[in-house]
């Protein structure tokens, strides 16, 4: 056999993150557990991302998550196929694209892995929004399993106290509602396990973001969507700690050596809303072309925004009121908080808000979002129309000349 | 003037109704979305409720706050909020109910001129202990932000006395129904739908006597019609601001014969105790009555009522009616129509705008949807 040497660039080979190959691996063996599940006896849940998923991972159940199979086939570019099907089936095209396709993909194992496992229970938090709720329900029917739904009331201004007598009185039911469902009981020893190492997985989740507050950026908010997948999908696990351990190692490393993501970085730039998944790629090239980084996003960094809410002495109950206040689950004033917190600590020059037709409760509200921003902090804020995954909501040209444009008045100011 | 006039007087301009309706009673007005939102609590306040429709005019006020693929009540609700045409209302109460509605709530706060804001954060699950709980609770909460914003007791004589003339209203509501649904031609759609919404905006007690004498003269006057020259229709979906939708239909041999719109049914079914906590019984209603998409109670209700409503009331066929961009309507639609597919229902669904109106394609939609029953 010849060796067929692929011609490499070295400067590119430099910034690759070397973790991703095991990330994958990580990924894929998840995913095989996951949909062998049947045959190893182990129980199959759904969960929305915001869910407590760390009760089913104490109780051996797998957490499988259709938001992270949406974005696959978002990333995959089978989105406008699988949304298209959905339409044919009834669903207005106005829905989210991640409810429409994994609707569409349930009847014929469709998307980039052939379907996911069936489900022998749901767990529905509507801390992120209200679609899940009516998702759940649908694919409650359908598989007709039973419906866990987690209720986690707005925050508009402060968690009420009877709201968060409410979701911690919930907690108790979930648990009922899991060993019923899976004829196993609670281990609490376990189940702390589950938290600690939840508690762990997300502040290295906060620091592998940090990173990215160095100049130049280790790692972009692309970088952190593709390893979002962790987090998302194995909280609570050993196996997410080893690997954002490995990852934040790499990075810092990386600091060191003062290699960045994006090169001759000049411009730092916010990201808001879901990635536009089928057009990651261009994006960061684009971006890149304009010696700009894309170091923070309010997305990703909702997986670890509300860690110091967990006690680790009273686990339940505190993840309780922990998922109850995450990210989309408040006001925009409370949002331009944490986006004004973000400004600084990254040291943003610039905003990119991605108008989502998908998500209303992200993408409602930006209007006043980008105002107050580029009154009271001064900040350029850009919003571009698109689809997180349904591609026929989104035009390559007309968000190209918006962000060209854009760059240029951030370089001309 | 007769009761009729009466109804349509107040739809046709709530502003003015209400800004005379102060002058002369020297008390506040209180929007409020959804039939979800405790409006006999505001009663006891001694305030007046409105309900907040989007009057549809000038809905590109709304486009510096909030996107286009957003259902024009919101919208249209919004542009009036910020052209001051709802100036005669002294707060607004936010019950959580959609995505929409929620961001909407921050976005009335922080832009429109109407300074007292109240969010009802209800609970979205109906069938648990912990959210009927819940449900007291926040009903309680809702009568203390109340007071504190209004400056005032709200005494449990008011609420109970509030509560039996909202009883008195959803029980004439009710009569009515019957009427149309017993003898389709006695009320024509248009007048049952203004007389249902004239109750969302004029004054409780006035609105009440009004209603029984029209349900009085109604009584009267129903003989010998016959109910065999109109085809039995039933619409289901959210709320309907599109009165003309009820002339299209019977323009066209059509009759809507009984609905579950919060413009309608929703809005009147289940009564509230007299006894017990006078608060904990307006609680109980909101969570036994006719559920709404963003509500979760078990998992085929919807569709088990729809259909239980139909044969009920011998309806030919269904009409689902949905503002575009309504999410909760829209994931409920598909499995709900398969259902009725499958017990042989026809039915068919028209995609709404407020401000629009019943265009030549809608209007042949439903004539020909009316010549297949
Ligand atoms: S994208 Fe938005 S609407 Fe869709 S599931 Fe996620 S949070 Fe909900
Ligand atoms: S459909 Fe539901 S959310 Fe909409 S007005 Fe009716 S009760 Fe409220
Ligand atoms: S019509 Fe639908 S989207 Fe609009 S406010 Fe009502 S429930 Fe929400």
């Amino acid at each position: 056999m010849i060796d067929n040497p692929k011609i490499t660039d070295p400067e590119k080979e430099k910034r690759k993150i070397k973790c991703v190959k095991k990330m994958k691996e990580i990924m894929t063996s998840y995913y095989i557990d996951a949909k062998t599940a049947v045959q190893n006896n182990k129980k199959v849940a759904w969960i929305t991302s915001g869910g407590p998923v760390e009760p089913l991972i104490a109780m051996d159940i797998i957490p499988v998550y259709p938001e992270n199979h949406g974005a696959m086939i978002g990333a995959g570019k089978m989105g406008a196929d699988l949304c298209s099907k959905a339409e044919d089936m009834g669903y207005s095209r106005d829905l989210c694209s991640y409810a429409r396709a994994d609707i569409a993909a349930s009847p014929i194992n469709g998307g980039p892995i052939g379907g996911l496992p069936k489900p022998d229970m749901l767990v529905c938090s509507n801390n992120i929004c209200g679609t899940v709720v009516k998702w759940y329900e649908i694919q409650a029917r359908y598989y007709n399993v039973p419906l866990f739904i987690f209720d986690t009331p707005f925050i508009h201004s402060e968690p009420s106290p009877e709201a968060l007598k409410y979701v911690k009185r919930q907690m108790g039911e979930y648990i009922t509602f899991l060993e019923e469902h899976s004829g196993r009981s609670l281990n609490h020893d376990r189940m702390k396990e589950a938290g600690i190492l939840a508690i762990r997985a997300q502040n290295l989740w906060q620091e592998i973001l940090d990173t990215a507050a160095n100049r130049p950026a280790p790692m972009t908010a692309f970088d952190a969507f593709f390893h979002l997948a962790l987090i998302v999908t194995l909280r609570g696990t050993s196996t997410v700690v080893d690997y954002y351990t490995e990852l934040l190692a790499e990075l810092k490393e990386r600091i060191s050596l003062g290699i960045g993501m994006v090169p001759e970085e000049k411009y730092r730039l916010l990201w808001d809303n879901l990635p536009v998944w089928y057009r990651t790629r261009w994006l960061s090239d684009k971006l890149s072309s304009h010696r700009a980084s894309l170091v923070a996003d309010t997305y990703t960094s909702a997986w670890c925004g509300t860690t110091h809410l967990y006690d680790e002495n009273n686990i339940l109950e505190s993840m309780a009121v922990a998922y109850s206040s995450v990210y989309l689950n408040i006001s925009i004033d409370r949002m331009y908080e944490i986006i004004r917190g973000m400004i600084f600590k990254y040291g943003i020059n610039g905003m990119i808000m991605h108008s989502n037709r998908s998500c209303k409760p992200y993408s409602f509200g930006q209007y006043d979002l980008q105002k107050m921003i580029m009154k009271n902090l001064k900040i350029p804020v850009l919003i571009i129309e698109a689809d997180m995954v349904d591609e026929r909501a989104f035009s390559e040209s007309q968000t190209e000349t918006r962000i060209d444009a854009f760059m240029e008045t951030l370089a001309s100011g | 003037m007769s009761n009729l006039d009466a109804f349509y007087h107040a739809l046709e301009n709530p502003g003015r109704y209400i800004r005379q309706w102060k002058k002369e009673t020297e008390k506040r007005a209180i929007g409020f979305f959804c039939s979800y939102a405790p409006e006999e609590l505001i009663h006891a306040a001694g305030a007046q409720p409105v309900r907040i429709f989007g009057s549809g005019e000038n809905m590109s006020r709304a486009d510096s706050h909030i996107q286009a693929y957003c259902c024009s009540l919101v919208r249209g609700s919004l542009a009036d909020a910020l052209s001051g045409a709802l100036d005669y209302l002294d707060g607004t109460v936010f019950p959580h109910t959609c995505d929409s509605i929620q961001r909407l709530s921050d976005i009335w706060r922080l832009n429109s001129p109407i300074k007292m804001h109240i969010d009802v954060i209800l609970p979205v699950k109906l069938n648990t202990a912990s959210s009927r709980e819940y449900m007291n609770d926040v009903i309680k909460k809702f009568r203390r932000d109340l007071e504190n914003k209004m400056g005032i007791s709200i005494s449990d004589e008011e609420i109970i006395k509030s509560s039996i003339l909202y009883n008195r209203i959803r029980k004439a509501l009710r009569e009515l129904y019957k009427i149309k649904s017993m003898n389709p031609g006695a009320i024509r759609g248009r007048d049952l739908h203004t007389a249902v919404k004239a109750g969302m905006v004029m004054d409780r007690n006035v609105y009440a006597d009004h209603l029984e004498e029209y349900i009085k003269e109604l009584r009267s006057a129903m003989h010998g019609a016959s109910s065999d020259r109109y085809k039995r229709v039933f619409l289901a979906g959210g709320i309907c601001n599109i009165p003309d939708i009820y002339s299209s239909l019977e323009e066209s041999g059509g009759a809507a014969v009984w609905d579950e719109l919060c413009t309608g049914t929703r809005y009147f079914d289940g009564e509230i105790k007299i006894t017990g906590d006078p608060v904990d019984a307006i609680a109980e209603r909101y969570m036994e009555r006719l559920i709404c998409p963003v509500k979760y109670r078990s998992m085929n209700e919807r569709s088990d009522s729809l259909v239980r409503q139909v044969r009920e009331h011998d309806a030919g066929g269904v009409i689902f009616l949905i503002l575009k961009y309504c999410d909760p309507h829209s994931f409920d639609y598909p499995d709900m129509k398969k259902r009725l597919d499958m017990e042989g229902i026809p039915s068919t669904l028209l995609e709404l705008e407020d401000g629009r109106g019943i265009d030549g394609q809608i209007k042949t939609r439903i004539e020909s949807f009316l010549e297949m029953l």
